[in-house]
C-alpha cells in the first residue's frame, strides 16, 4: 500500500498520501467544529454542574470551618493518640468561638450525621463554653459524660478536615460504633440501602409490567397493515407527548377512593361502598402511574424490532409442524430479544431516577431514592444529598454503558 | 473618587429598594389567603408596595437552605416558634428591635401589648395556632372525643393522616398513651419516652398517609381518603365553617404554639420587609386576620376587635385554640425542647417512616 | 395479521383474546388522558362523574373551572368584563402569568437547543467525525441521567455562577439574570437548564433524518459551484427541515413540561405552568388543575399531529416508503 501511494503526487506536486491525510484531517476538523459549540455548551451546563456536585459530596466544611483549633490539635496528634487536656482546651476554645459566630448548630449537625444525638450536645456545651474553667476535660465531661465517648472524638477527627468520604459512609447506613470505628448503624437508623434496593425492585416491577403490556400491542402494531397501525400508533404517541403532570393528575383522579375507578367498581357491585380500594398514596400508585408514563419507551423499541421480523419465519415453522406456542417461543421470541433488551434497559434507567410521579402519588412507601435526595436538599444537607446522588449516578452510568454496548446509543428513536 | 462610587452605589440601592416588591413566604392555602386579605392587600393599599406571595410546606427549612446557599429570594418568612429561635441562634435571620413596632391604639407600647414571649430577638409573633385532629362526621356521627381515639383503629376504623415530621406527632402520641400534658416533654427527653411515642405511632403506621402541606389534611378528609387527620385548626375551621364540609374538630390533646414573621439574612429588600412586618403585626391587621381563619391574634389589643367570621354570623371565639373550653387537655409546644432536638428526632422519624 | 385458514379452534379463541388484550392496553394508555377532559367541565368540585353528568344534563356541566384560571390571583375587580378587566387579568392572573413564563422560557430554550443541536447533528452525521460514539453518548446523557441529579448539580453551580453587573457581560445578560447577577433564580438559568435537557431530543430526531441523507448530494452541489453556505441553505436545510422542526417541538415540550429543574434552580419569579400544577396537585387538586390539564392535552394533540405530518413529509422527500 505505502509503496504504491508514496510515489504518486497531486497536480500541485504534493505527495498524494500527505494530501489525502491533510484533506481527511481537515474534514475531521470541520465535522468536529460543527459539534464543538454544543459540546462546549453541554460541558458547561451539564458536565460541570455534575462535577461540582461530586466535589460537594466530599466537602466537609460544616465542622472544620468552625473548629480550627481542634483541627490543629488533630493535625499534630495522629490517629490513635490519647485525647489529652490539650484537645479539650482546643475544643472549648472552638465552642466559645462557635457560640460567638452562631455556628454550634451547624457544627453539631455535621457530627450528628455519624454520631446521632450530638446537635443538642454541641448547642448545650457552646452556650456554657465561656464560663468553663480548666481543667477543661473534667469541666466538659461534667456537663455531659458523652464528651468522653471515643466515637465522638473519632467523628470530630474525620470531620475536621476540609474533605472527607464520610458522607458516602452515611449514604450506605454506616455510623460510628462505640469504639469510634465504622459500623452498621442501629437498625432504626438504616434507611438508604433499603431505599436503593427498593428503588431497584420497584423499577424492575415497573419494567416488567411495561414489557408485559407493551409486547402484545407492539406485535399488533408491527403486523397490522400500515393505515391501521399508523392510527393505533397515535394512541401510543399521544401519552408520550402529553405533560407528565397531566398524566399524574389523571391517575390521582382515577385511583383515589372517591375516584373514577372505585366509583365504577362500586357501581358494578364488585366492591362495597365501604370496601373502596386504596390505590394511591402507596406503592400501587407509584407502580401504576409510572408504568403508564414509561410504557411508550417500551413500545417504540419493541415495535421497531418486530417490524423487521419477516412473517414468513413463523409460517415456515408452522408448516414444519410446530404448534403456535412453539413457534412463538422458539422462533418469534428470540428474534424480539434485541427490542426487549433495548426497551427494558431504557425503561429501567428512566424509572430508577424518577422523582415527580412518586412524589405526587407514592405516599410514604412509594418513595424512591430521588425523593430522599430532594428531601436532603430541602433540609440543606447538601453533602449527603450529593453523595446519594453520586451513588445513583454511578448506577445509572453502568446501565447506560450496558445500553450502549447491547443496543447502541445511536439506535434511540421516537415515533 | 472611590468614596463617590460607594456613595452612588448606596444611593441606587436605596432608590431600588424603595420601589421594590416585598416577597413573603408562607404556608399556602387558606392560611396564606387570610394573610393576603388581612396584611398584603391593606399594606399595598397603604404604601404602594406590591407583595408577592410564595407558598411552602414549611418556610423554615427553605430559609435555612437559601441563607446557606447565599441565595435568598424572599424578604419575609412565616415560621414556627422553635424554628424562629433556632434560625436566629444560627445567625440566619435579621434582628428585629421590638421598639420599632407600633404601639397599640390606646398607647400601650408593643412590648407590653404582645402576649408573653411573643417577641424574640429576630421574630414577631402574629398568631397562636394549634395542631388538633379532625374527623369526618359522616363516618363517625358520634365522633371521637379524646386523643386516644385517634390511635384506636378498632373503635374508630379508617385511614389516618398525620404531618410528615416528628413535631406535634410525638407529643400527641404520648398524650394518647395517657401521659399528662405537663409531663410530656420531660418524658420525650428520655430515650424510653421517645420509644414509647414511636411505639404508639407504630399502631397506626400502616393505615396512615403523611401530609406535608397544611392544605392537604382538609383535602384528604374531603376526598374520603382518610377518616381522621391531624391538622392546623384554622384549616379545618375554614373548610368546615367556610365551605360547610362535614368535619369535626377534637381539641383534646391539642398542641398550640406561636407563629412568627422573620426576615432572612441577605433578604433582597430588608427595609421593605421590616415595613411589612411593622404593618402586619399592628393591632388592626392581626384582628382582621381572624375574620378569615380561626387563629388567635398575638396582640392583646387585637382581642376585643375580633368579631365575626367573614360569613357575618359565626362567632370566632369558640374556635380559637386558646378558648377556655379547648384548653382542658392541651399542651403548649415547648420551643426549648424542639430548638435542640428537631433535627435528631426528625432523622429518627424519617428512618422510622422508610423502614417497614 | 388475518387469521390463517389452518388455525385450530383454540387458536381462534386466542386470536380474539389477543385483540381484546390489546384493546385493554390501548385503553390503559389513552383513558387517563381523555378522562380529564369531561371532568374539567364538572359543575361540582369533585373529580368523578356526577349523576347529572352521566345523564348528560346540561346543569351537570359548566365552564367555572376555566373561569377560575382567569380569576385566580387576578387584581381585576369583579364586574363587567370590559377591556380594562381583561388587561388587568392579562397582567396579574396567576395562571396567565405562569403561561407567559412557560412560553418565554420554552421559546428561548428551544431556540438554543435547536440551533446548537442541529449543527452538532450535522457534524455527527459526517463519516469523518472523530470520537463519534463517545461524543454522542455525552450529548445524549442529559436524557439518561436522572433530572434530579442534574438539578442538584445545577443548583450548586448556578448559585455560584454570577457576573458583576457592571461588567460588559453583566450589561448584556443583566435582564436575564437574577437581581444578584447569578444564574440561580433567573430566567437565563432555567432557559439554559431546559435547553440542556432538550438537546438529546434534537440530536436524536435530526440525526435520524440525516441517516437517510445522501452525502453525495453535498458533493454534487459543491461540484456544481455552490459554496458551503448555499449548499447548506439550498440543499441540506430543505431536506432536514422536517427533522429539525420535530426536534424543536420535542425540545419545546421538554421545557414546557419540566418541573424538577425549575423547583431546584428557579426563584419565585419563574413560576411556570408545571410548577403551578405541581404545587396545586400536592396541596389541593381543585378541578381548575383539570382545566389546565385539558388545555395541555389539546396542545399535545396539536403538536403530535404536526410532528406526524412532518415525519411523513420527510419520509416522502427522502424516498422512504412505509414506516
Amino acid at each position: 500500500m505505502t509503496d504504491t501511494t508514496s510515489g504518486l503526487t497531486t497536480s500541485d506536486g504534493r505527495p498524494l498520501k500527505a494530501a489525502l491525510l491533510a484533506a481527511q484531517s481537515k474534514a475531521r476538523r470541520r465535522a468536529f467544529l460543527l459539534v464543538a459549540p454544543l459540546l462546549l455548551f453541554v460541558i458547561l451546563t451539564f458536565i460541570l454542574p455534575i462535577a461540582y456536585m461530586l466535589q460537594r459530596s466530599f466537602e466537609n466544611d460544616g465542622f472544620s470551618d468552625s473548629a480550627p483549633q481542634l483541627a490543629a490539635w488533630f493535625a499534630e496528634h495522629p490517629d490513635g493518640s490519647e485525647i489529652t487536656e490539650g484537645a479539650y482546651a482546643a475544643l472549648v476554645a472552638d465552642l466559645a468561638t462557635m457560640q460567638a459566630n452562631k455556628t454550634p448548630g451547624q457544627a453539631g449537625t455535621r457530627i450528628n450525621y455519624t454520631v446521632p444525638g450530638t446537635i443538642s450536645l454541641f448547642k448545650a456545651a457552646a452556650r456554657k463554653a465561656e464560663d468553663l474553667t480548666p481543667p477543661y476535660k473534667e469541666a466538659l465531661i461534667a456537663l455531659d459524660a458523652d464528651w468522653a465517648a471515643p466515637k465522638l472524638w473519632a467523628a470530630m477527627r474525620s470531620a475536621s478536615t476540609s474533605y472527607s468520604a464520610d458522607f458516602y459512609r452515611v449514604a450506605i447506613d454506616q455510623k460510628r460504633g462505640e469504639a469510634g470505628d465504622w459500623a452498621r448503624g442501629a437498625e432504626r437508623e438504616r434507611i438508604y440501602i433499603y431505599l436503593f434496593v427498593k428503588t431497584f425492585i420497584l423499577s424492575a416491577i415497573i419494567t416488567l409490567s411495561c414489557l408485559l403490556l407493551a409486547f402484545p400491542i407492539a406485535h399488533l402494531l408491527a403486523t397490522l397493515p400500515m393505515a391501521k397501525s399508523s392510527l393505533l400508533m397515535i394512541l401510543v404517541l399521544l401519552p408520550f407527548w402529553t405533560s407528565l403532570l397531566v398524566r399524574t393528575t389523571s391517575w390521582i383522579v382515577l385511583l383515589q377512593q372517591q375516584g373514577v375507578v372505585n366509583n365504577i367498581l362500586v357501581a358494578l357491585g364488585l366492591i362495597g361502598d365501604d370496601g373502596r380500594l386504596v390505590m394511591i398514596n402507596n406503592q400501587t400508585g407509584t407502580i401504576v402511574a409510572m408504568t403508564h408514563v414509561l410504557l411508550p419507551f417500551m413500545v417504540l423499541p419493541l415495535y421497531s424490532v418486530m417490524k423487521t421480523i419477516p412473517p414468513s419465519y413463523a409460517r415456515a415453522a408452522r408448516s414444519l409442524g410446530a404448534t403456535s406456542w412453539t413457534t412463538f417461543r422458539r422462533v418469534y421470541l428470540p428474534q424480539t430479544l434485541p427490542g426487549i433488551a433495548a426497551g427494558s434497559l431504557l425503561v429501567f434507567i428512566l424509572a430508577v431516577g424518577y422523582y415527580i410521579t412518586p412524589a405526587l402519588v407514592g405516599g410514604a412507601d412509594g418513595q424512591l431514592i430521588s425523593n430522599m435526595i430532594s428531601f436532603h436538599m430541602n433540609k440543606s444537607n447538601w453533602s449527603l444529598a450529593a453523595a446519594l446522588a453520586a451513588i445513583l449516578l454511578v448506577a445509572i452510568l453502568i446501565l447506560y454503558w450496558l445500553y450502549d454496548r447491547l443496543v447502541g446509543i445511536d439506535r434511540l428513536k421516537f415515533g | 473618587m472611590k468614596k463617590l462610587l460607594v456613595l452612588s452605589t448606596a444611593l441606587t440601592a436605596v432608590a431600588f429598594s424603595a420601589g421594590a416588591d416585598v416577597t413573603v413566604m408562607s404556608w399556602g392555602g387558606d392560611y396564606t389567603k387570610s394573610q393576603v386579605e388581612a396584611y398584603h392587600k391593606p399594606f399595598t393599599a397603604a404604601t404602594g408596595t406590591a407583595v408577592i406571595s410564595v407558598d411552602s410546606d414549611n418556610p423554615a427549612p427553605a430559609v435555612k437552605a437559601m441563607v446557606e446557599a447565599g441565595n435568598v429570594t424572599i424578604d419575609v418568612a412565616d415560621v414556627e416558634y422553635a424554628d424562629a429561635i433556632r434560625l436566629c441562634d444560627d445567625g440566619m435571620l435579621e434582628e428585629i428591635d421590638p421598639a420599632v413596632l407600633p404601639a397599640a391604639p390606646d398607647g400601650t407600647p408593643a412590648t407590653d401589648d404582645f402576649l408573653p414571649g411573643a417577641l424574640t430577638d429576630c421574630a414577631v409573633t402574629t398568631i397562636v395556632f394549634s395542631t388538633i385532629f379532625a374527623y369526618d362526621t359522616t363516618k363517625f356521627p358520634e365522633g371521637p372525643t379524646t386523643i386516644a381515639d385517634f390511635f384506636d383503629l378498632e373503635k374508630f376504623p379508617g385511614k389516618r393522616a398525620m404531618r410528615k415530621g416528628a413535631k406535634a406527632n410525638m407529643e400527641m402520641a404520648l398524650m394518647a398513651d395517657g401521659v399528662p400534658a405537663a409531663e410530656v416533654y420531660a418524658m420525650l427527653e428520655t430515650p424510653e419516652g421517645q420509644d414509647r411515642a414511636f411505639a404508639m405511632l407504630d399502631k397506626i403506621k400502616k393505615d396512615t398517609i403523611w401530609w406535608e402541606a397544611g392544605a392537604q389534611p382538609p383535602q384528604l378528609l374531603a376526598d374520603g381518603e382518610v377518616a381522621m387527620t391531624t391538622a392546623y385548626n384554622g384549616r379545618i375551621f375554614a373548610a368546615a365553617v367556610g365551605e360547610g364540609k362535614p368535619f369535626g374538630t377534637v381539641w383534646d390533646g391539642q398542641v398550640y404554639e406561636y407563629d412568627l414573621l422573620v426576615i432572612p439574612k441577605g433578604a433582597p429588600n430588608p427595609e421593605g420587609a421590616l415595613e411589612f412586618i411593622k404593618f402586619a403585626t399592628s393591632t388592626q391587621p392581626l384582628a382582621d386576620q381572624a375574620k378569615w381563619i380561626s387563629y388567635g391574634p398575638a396582640r392583646m389589643s387585637s382581642g376585643p376587635l375580633v368579631g365575626l367570621y367573614q360569613d357575618g354570623k359565626t362567632e370566632m371565639a369558640p374556635f380559637m385554640p386558646t378558648a377556655e373550653a379547648n384548653l382542658t387537655n392541651a399542651l403548649a409546644s415547648s420551643y426549648e425542647f424542639w430548638v435542640d432536638r428537631d433535627a435528631e428526632l426528625n432523622e429518627r422519624f424519617n428512618a422510622w417512616l422508610v423502614a417497614n | 395479521m388475518a387469521l390463517p385458514t389452518y388455525a385450530s379452534p383454540l387458536e381462534k379463541v386466542w386470536y380474539y383474546a389477543f385483540r381484546v388484550i390489546c384493546a385493554v392496553v390501548f385503553l390503559f394508555l389513552i383513558a387517563p388522558i381523555l378522562v380529564v377532559i369531561p371532568l374539567s367541565f364538572n359543575a361540582e368540585p369533585y373529580f368523578t362523574f356526577t349523576e347529572k353528568m352521566l345523564a348528560f344534563d346540561p346543569a351537570g356541566y359548566s365552564m367555572r373551572w376555566y373561569d377560575t384560571l382567569l380569576t385566580l390571583g387576578s387584581s381585576a375587580p369583579d364586574g363587567p368584563r370590559d377591556s380594562g378587566w381583561w388587561s388587568a387579568t392579562w397582567e396579574s392572573a396567576t395562571w396567565i402569568k405562569a403561561a407567559k413564563n412557560s412560553l418565554w422560557i420554552g421559546f428561548w430554550a428551544t431556540i438554543l437547543a435547536t440551533s446548537l443541536g442541529t449543527l452538532a447533528a450535522l457534524g455527527l452525521s459526517r463519516p469523518e467525525m472523530p470520537y463519534r460514539r463517545l461524543i454522542t453518548a455525552i450529548l445524549i446523557s442529559p436524557m439518561i441521567v436522572p433530572i434530579i441529579i442534574i438539578a442538584v448539580g445545577m443548583s450548586f453551580m448556578f448559585a455560584k455562577a454570577c457576573v458583576d453587573s457592571g461588567s460588559a457581560l453583566g450589561t448584556i445578560l443583566g435582564p436575564f439574570l437574577s437581581n444578584r447577577g447569578c444564574l440561580a433564580n433567573s430566567d437565563l438559568g432555567v432557559i439554559v437548564a431546559h435547553a440542556t435537557l432538550g438537546i438529546p431530543f434534537v440530536i436524536i430526531t435530526v440525526t435520524a433524518t440525516m441517516s437517510g441523507f445522501d452525502q453525495s448530494l453535498i458533493r454534487a452541489s459543491a461540484s456544481l459551484g455552490a459554496n458551503p453556505r448555499t449548499t447548506f441553505f439550498k440543499v441540506i436545510m430543505p431536506l432536514i427541515l422536517p427533522g429539525v422542526i420535530s426536534g424543536a417541538l420535542f425540545a419545546f415540550v421538554t421545557s414546557f413540561d419540566e418541573v424538577v429543574a425549575v423547583l431546584f434552580i428557579a426563584g419565585p419569579e419563574q413560576q411556570t405552568i408545571p410548577r403551578q400544577m405541581f404545587n396545586g396537585i400536592r396541596e389541593q387538586i381543585s378541578p381548575a388543575i383539570l382545566a389546565v390539564a385539558t388545555i395541555l392535552v389539546i396542545v399535545s394533540i396539536l403538536l403530535l399531529t404536526t410532528v406526524e405530518l412532518l415525519r411523513r413529509r420527510s419520509d416522502r422527500l427522502r424516498g422512504v416508503t412505509g414506516r
